[in-house]
């Protein structure tokens, strides 16, 4: 690991989880229910030079968009402290996640079976990075329940993904999905499959 | 000035110079690896320095009293987190700071990754 040379306790540690998924799916909704603060923001500047969207090269004017991103934080002892970003599942913020993923132990992908099309995009991402992840359906009042499989069909899902229906607003559930993602990234590496580590691109 | 492929609805550009990066004279890369979810504490010449109040570097360490994430003082001092970093970085190597928790990094082992996997896994079940 890094830092080796911090004068902390042998063992002080900190890590994350990441909470991807469409607009208004319910991201910072999870993080706030399990939260022990009241989830922060804070913001990533975008300029045009590291999106490659905009065509300002012209203009010693710059354009720059404000990402936020929502976090949270659970302390699991003295020395372990968990950290849970949401972030916004659009492809034009993968840059953002590349930063982001580098280092997380996973990542719960919030799905509303409403708009399963939002999900294709931070789902793709995940699997290309090789990220364990976990399927949590964001299950809205009113909304249709969608048998778990059929989720797990309709995203292509590998079999071994774990997909599972939870209240992103209830402390118990929102805590049950960060328990899965992170069993399953410890079977990943116990079955030999490793980490993001192997294929996360240095930036 | 309108992006070419605006893919989405809720993207909110501003229009503007990139004033944050000023404060870094220009530079958005950190000296010093920061993930956002280390833990930076300060260290005694942080204590012993005297800061003007409204200064950067001062609302920085401030926010440093206790072990704190990189997200978290980004937060608390209301700068982009790219910005925080290469402050952060400056402060680190003057000596003023200290990343003060170990993270999974890319060149961790597989045994560090399973034993912090564990920890974690064991800490949210307990709570
Ligand atoms: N009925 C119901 N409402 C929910 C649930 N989860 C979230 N909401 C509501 O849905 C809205 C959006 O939730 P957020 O948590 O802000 O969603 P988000 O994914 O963080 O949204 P963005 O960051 O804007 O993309 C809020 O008004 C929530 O109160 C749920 O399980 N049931
Ligand atoms: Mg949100």
């Amino acid at each position: 690991m890094d830092f080796g040379q911090s004068s902390q306790p042998a063992g002080a540690a900190s890590t994350k989880i990441v909470v991807a998924g469409g607009f208004g799916v319910g991201k910072t909704t999870l993080v706030g229910a399990v939260s022990e603060i009241v989830p922060l923001r804070t913001e990533a500047l975008v300029t045009n030079e590291s999106t490659g969207v905009d065509d300002l090269a012209a203009t010693p004017m710059k354009s720059t968009t404000t990402v936020a991103m929502d976090f949270g934080r659970i302390t699991l002892g003295e020395d372990l402290v968990l950290y849970l970003f949401g972030t916004p599942g659009q492809r034009r913020f993968w840059f953002m996640w590349d930063d982001l993923v580098r280092g997380a132990i996973g990542a719960v992908v919030l799905v509303d079976t409403q708009r399963l099309d939002e999900a294709f995009a931070a789902v793709d991402y995940f699997e290309a990075k090789q990220l364990p992840f976990i399927v949590a359906i964001n299950e809205f009042d009113g909304a249709q329940r969608f048998p778990v499989d059929e989720v797990r069909e309709a995203l292509a899902l590998p079999i071994h993904t774990p997909v599972m229906a939870i209240d992103a607003r209830n402390r118990e559930s929102a805590k049950a999905a960060l328990v899965r993602v992170t069993e399953y990234a410890l079977d990943q590496i116990i079955s030999g499959i490793g980490g993001p580590q192997t294929s996360v691109a240095h930036y | 000035m309108a992006p070419q492929h605006r893919d989405d609805e809720d993207h909110v550009p501003t229009a503007g110079i990139v004033r944050p990066y000023a404060l870094t004279l220009g530079r958005t890369r950190s000296s010093v690896n920061l993930p956002v979810e280390v833990m930076i504490q300060q260290l005694p010449l942080a204590r012993r320095a005297q800061w003007a109040g409204h200064d950067q570097n001062a609302r920085i360490i401030e926010a440093c009293e206790e072990r704190t994430s990189v997200a978290e003082i980004a937060a608390a001092v209301g700068l982009p987190l790219g910005v925080v970093r290469v402050l952060l970085g400056d402060l680190i190597e003057q000596g003023y700071l200290e990343v003060a928790a170990v993270v999974l990094s890319d060149s961790s082992t597989l045994t560090e990754r399973k034993d912090l996997i564990e920890r974690t896994l064991r800490g949210l079940r307990a709570i």
